[in-house]
């Protein structure tokens, strides 16, 4: 029976028809309010749960495209609605739509003004998010690719912090120099090959030349997303402006889409010029790595400090993805899953305190522990989990991309592991400051501990960082047939180009 | 049924952690305790079972990283060097433990602490029943977790929440090069499983590795690498200054993690991996020279310290340096063998240290203390056993084990192995003197102590001294029972596969036919340095501050511990923090803002507030400029264009 839904589509625009029941609410403004919540968190929920069977429906033993559905757009020009999943794709929509609900709770009472259009957007989102990640046809991709961004560029827009306009400004400066050179790209590719179809676009081989340029065309847009160094200084902004559910989305999700743009495009369709550009990718990973640490290590804001750790966590992902080797690009994946829970965690942590306390400012705390011990166990874990301690999801990500970097090369591993010293350096001076040491602040006195809203909240994160890290084959086993694939592909056409160019 | 032996302290961890504050002190207690014992029991089994009946076994559990060749299984290898372990870890553990119900008596966080402890010994247990690298880097890592919870347990101390973020960094920095040593590994052996590295590692000598910028005996390079790890677990020479510090967590875990059990982890390492570093005889030269190097460095540190807890702490980073130089001279039985019997004098020491701060209301200065010996007799006497076992008084524990190493060490016959001989008979003289120096402040003389905490001086619980008792029988018997398996005739039996030792390094062998003055020395030197420090502190007590002020400078170098922490600080931690403030203002805020997003903003704004001066208003203005564009086109137009 399920074998014939559009199961994919289904997942995706599910969210669009709460958004409807969201906009039919009718009543006085703390109604609508209320409403808008439940009717936001009975979509996302449900939505959650049938994107579950995805991955219960999913074939491990194939490489290739499942659940597909295709539909033709435009008759004649071979540009279509294409749907699937394979193992590289299909955690990053589960991630999409576990973090969905999980904001929603999150903003229970956080947000108290406009909470209908709050609730619209994040759905909206959410659609964005997942029919990025399930896009079979590049031109779809790029609308959701594109679309992702409207949503979170209101959510911080307007219920974002003092400096929002500011925060916003700079996030879309950065990543529209980046889009426009994807869209030439694109259209580029389309002329030369004649179909944005991505199953035959990363069969095609462009010529050598041709890859140079639209690797570094989508090198713009992706690099951006990551944020890899040095364009990554819109991502401490936008995320101390943003309010704390649109901080974890950020993290949690638009994150991925340059790593996930890096699997997806550039490795399979400009294979050699992903060979070509490698080492300035590492070169920018562990600049990244090294740079950001030591810029968290300084940091004042608490809110900054967990964005600044992401751009350093961000760095394992880039440097896994570019090794290809399997140790590499699984850590990869697995790597930007875990971010994504756990930096989202963090960020949720920090908005726990944030909406009792209304700074962010780490000297503000102090001593949460003694009111907080709840909170102080919760923050632990994803401390733990940040910093990459074995049975946490953290490990098993940070330990294959480094093995895999290893492999690559001794220097890159070396200098890459720095950050796991690093890295426990600003997360443990950080969780001192706040939550360790006497409680002798007056305003802190009478603070409250965990809800049982927020212990929902953090409960299926902590579950899942834990899962991850002590029992991953699970994720690992989904991922390896994919990511095999990716590499021989990758590697044949290699050889391919070299063979052209010996004989001639 | 081994498996339990691992879980169970794991369960008592999250019943008294989850749910401690529901059920209470006493049943935390009760439950921890108990798990803990039931360990022990199943320990002693085990030990029984595998290592004097040879039944070495792996009990799989389940997978856990998979990816590529890459295969890690979540697995238990219980072999003798294991049953050793776990004999020595569950059994201080308990004694702990109990201890602990009185020690802590008067804390509001039992069960917390009491789920530290139990978690602790979880990862422990996890890290020496290891069957594969990357297991043995998650319990390597378990415990660095919990000595770091545990040292930062009494949250509210300043020094020990700082104490407790150096120890997790510097243990970090060690795991840095036991993760690149993990990495290695499985690059050149394509497993990183246990047994099969040891199965093919004679194929690999001699095949050489390119690392960083160099190229050398790949074998070398990696154990190196693993060897920085232990060096970070096991405070060895230049990553020493964590241990010191995690003396402000509280008591028992002192003599728990850092002297019992977590400490030796890199012992227990080097070991465990006898078939890989068997065949880098250059690693094993320098795991000889650090360990003779620390020895002498934590020794003469101290020589002055007056933190009573500080002095232990010195000596058990002395006493580590013994270990590793017993292993680099292949003597990896007399390693262990020392790691046995000084778990349980030390352990005794240290509970009993803590029995002393107990009794003088948490004063650990030792220049506070003295005479105690008449309020607290029981403690003086089991402080004395301890003592006379560290210091290698005849037919004690440390007097086998020491001895052992010695002796193997001279017969070794290498330049490195005379100089770890001759430090280590130095270090046996001075460890006399630091330790009766101990005993001597604490308990000898005049009591210093203020009038107010000599009223309050009791001796401790029953629930603190019948653990003292039982570490004090150890530290009595264990040498002399243990001496047939790890250096008589027995040996090679007991170990079976667990070690490996090549043919020309059978030190401990050889170490039974060396001269009757290298069997002697050490017990001399016991006699000088006991001597030493009667006469300077019980005969003559103004000596010691005669020499302090004559050689101040001296003094002052062992008294800040060779200014390591200084030199750290000015190096690293600093710099550290400079930088990231330099790259966060300058090269964010004024680099890349500043050419990039804020720079376009900025002359995109200058650029149109120009364009809108041009919006003058005034109609002359406008005339004027269409004037000149005339003239401008015209002139274009004849120049230009017709030609």
């Amino acid at each position: 029976m399920t074998g014939d839904w559009p199961i994919l589509s289904l997942v995706t625009f599910l969210p669009i028809v709460g958004c409807f029941f969201i906009l039919l609410t009718r009543g006085d403004e703390a109604t609508v309010a209320r409403n808008s919540r439940y009717i936001a968190l009975w979509t996302s929920v449900p939505t959650f749960l049938i994107s579950l069977l995805i991955w219960v429906k999913f074939d491990p033993s194939t490489a290739n495209f499942q659940m597909t559905e295709s539909v033709e757009w435009i008759e004649g020009t071979n540009i279509g609605y294409r749907m699937g999943v394979d193992g590289i794709s299909i955690f990053f929509v589960l991630l999409s739509t576990l973090l969905t609900p999980i904001c929603i709770l999150a903003s229970w009472e956080a947000i108290e003004n406009r909470v209908r259009e709050y609730m619209i957007a994040f759905l909206i989102l959410e659609t964005m998010m997942v029919g990025m990640f399930c896009a079979l046809d590049i031109l779809v991709f790029y609308i959701f690719f594109e679309g992702v961004l409207i949503p979170m560029f209101i959510i911080i827009g307007v219920w974002g912090g003092a400096r929002r306009v500011y925060a916003s400004f700079k996030f879309f400066l950065y990543t529209l120099l980046g889009s426009v050179l994807m869209l030439v790209a694109i259209l580029v590719m389309y002329f030369m090959a004649g179909t944005t179809d991505v199953v035959v676009l990363s069969k095609f081989t462009f010529p050598s030349n041709f890859q140079t340029w639209l690797w570094l065309a989508f090198f713009a847009s992706f690099a951006v997303k990551v944020p890899m160094w040095p364009v990554h200084t819109w991502l401490p902004d936008a995320h101390v402006e943003a309010p704390t559910a649109g901080s974890v989305i950020l993290a949690g999700v638009l994150l991925k889409m340059g790593g996930y743009g890096f699997l997806r495009f550039s490795i399979p369709m400009f294979p050699e010029a992903s060979e070509f550009f490698s080492p300035l990718v590492f070169l920018l990973s562990v600049i990244a790595i090294i740079y950001t640490s030591l810029v968290a290590l300084a940091q004042d804001d608490l809110k900054k400090l967990i964005a600044y750790s992401s751009v350093a966590h961000m760095g394992f992902v880039t440097i896994g993805i570019f090794t290809l080797n399997s140790q590499g690009l699984e850590g990869a994946i697995f790597q930007m899953l875990s971010h994504g829970i756990v930096s989202g965690a963090l960020f949720l942590c920090v908005g726990v305190i944030y909406d009792r306390m209304h700074t962010r400012e780490i000297a503000a705390y102090g001593g949460l522990v003694n009111r907080m011990p709840k909170y102080a166990l919760v923050f632990m874990v994803f401390t733990m989990a940040s910093v990459g301690l074995p049975a946490t999801s953290g490990f098993v990500g940070e330990f294959l991309v480094l093995l895999g970097a290893f492999y690559y090369n001794t220097w890159l591993a070396v200098f890459a592991t720095t950050g796991v010293v690093l890295g426990a350096a600003y997360m443990l001076y950080v969780y001192r400051r706040i939550i360790f040491g006497k409680l002798d602040k007056e305003n802190l006195m009478s603070i409250k501990d965990l809800s049982y809203r927020e212990i929902i909240v953090f409960a299926p994160l902590i579950l899942l960082v834990f899962w991850m890290g002590v029992y991953p084959s699970p994720f690992l086993d989904v991922m390896s047939v994919s990511v095999e694939n990716l590499i021989t592909n990758f590697n044949v056409a290699l050889n391919n180009s070299n063979v052209y160019l010996a004989s001639h | 049924m081994y498996a339990a032996i691992v879980f169970l302290p794991l369960l008592g961890a999250v019943v008294a952690g989850l749910f401690g504050r529901i059920i209470g002190d006493r049943i935390a207690h009760l439950v921890t305790c108990g798990l803990m014992a039931a360990s022990m029991l199943l320990g002693a089994i085990c030990f029984y079972d595998v290592a004097l009946q040879q039944n070495a076994q792996t009990i799989q559990l389940f997978t856990w990283i998979e990816s590529g060749t890459l295969k890690a299984e979540w697995a238990l290898k219980i072999d003798t060097l294991t049953a050793v372990m776990i004999l020595v870890v569950t059994s201080v553990s308990t004694m702990v433990h109990v201890y602990s119900i009185g020690y802590m008596h008067h804390d509001p966080h039992n069960p917390r602490f009491f789920a530290y402890l139990s978690l602790f010994t979880f990862a422990m247990l996890m890290l020496v029943t290891a069957d594969n690298l990357v297991q043995m880097f998650f319990g390597w890592e378990g415990v660095g977790l919990a000595s770091y919870l545990l040292i930062g347990f009494w949250y509210h101390k300043p020094e020990a929440n700082a104490a407790a973020i150096k120890a997790f960094l510097v243990n970090r920095v060690g795991d840095f090069g036991f993760a690149l040593g993990i990495f290695g590994t499985y690059l050149l052996f394509d497993t990183i499983v246990l047994d099969e590295i040891f199965r093919s590692v004679s194929r690999f000598e001699g095949s050489e590795l390119t690392f960083l910028w160099f190229s050398a005996d790949a074998l070398t390079v990696l154990t190196m690498l693993l060897f920085i790890g232990a060096m970070g677990k096991s405070a060895q020479l230049g990553l020493h200054t964590w241990l010191p510090d995690a003396m402000e967590g509280p008591t028992p875990v002192s003599a728990l993690i850092h002297a019992a059990t977590m400490v030796t982890a890199g012992v227990f390492m080097l070991a465990r991996l006898s078939p890989m570093m068997e065949y880098a005889p250059d690693t094993l030269a320098l795991v000889t020279f650090i360990g003779a190097s620390t020895a002498i460095f934590a020794a003469s540190v101290g020589l002055c310290q007056n933190d009573i807890k500080r002095v232990i702490a010195y000596s058990t980073c002395s006493q580590l340096g013994y270990m590793f130089f017993a292993c680099g001279v292949s003597a990896y039985s007399a390693g262990i063998y020392h790691l046995l019997t000084h778990a349980f004098f030390k352990a005794l020491l240290f509970l009993g240290a803590g029995s002393v701060i107990h009794a003088m209301s948490d004063e650990q200065d030792m220049r506070k203390m003295g005479g105690l010996r008449k309020r607290i007799p029981l403690t003086y006497w089991l402080m004395i056993v301890g003592t006379l076992a560290l210091t290698g008084f005849p037919f004690l524990s440390g007097f086998y084990s020491k001895d052992l190493i010695l002796e193997a060490t001279f017969a070794r016959d290498t330049g490195i192995g005379y100089y770890a001989f001759f430090i280590g008979i130095f270090v046996a003289g001075l460890t006399a003197f630091y330790s009766w120096r101990l005993i001597f402040m604490t308990f000898h003389g005049e009591c210093r102590a203020t009038k107010a905490t000599q009223e309050k001086i009791h001796e401790s619980p029953l629930v603190m001294t019948l653990p003292l008792i039982f570490l004090a029988v150890g530290a009595l018997l264990s040498g002399k029972l243990g001496y047939e398996f790890f250096g008589g005739t027995s040996m090679d039996a007991f170990w079976g596969q667990a070690l490996l030792i090549l043919q020309d390094n059978k030190t401990i062998a050889a170490a039974h036919d060396v001269p009757l003055w290298v069997i002697l020395l050490p017990t001399v030197m016991f006699v000088i340095g006991t001597f030493m420090a009667w006469y300077f502190y019980v005969q003559n007590p103004d000596i010691p501050n005669l020499i302090a002020q004559k050689f101040s400078a001296f003094y002052k170098f062992l008294f800040n511990k060779w200014y390591f922490d200084e030199l750290y600080d000015f190096l690293f931690v600093q710099p550290a923090f400079r930088a990231g403030r330099a790259l966060w203002k300058k090269g964010d805020g004024a680099v890349i803002d500043g050419f990039g997003p804020d720079g376009i903003s900025e002359t995109v704004r200058r650029l149109s507030g120009q364009a809108v001066r041009l919006q003058s208003g005034f109609l002359y203005h406008y005339a004027f400029a269409m004037m000149i564009g005339l003239i401008a086109f015209a002139s274009w137009y004849i120049f230009g264009f017709g030609n």
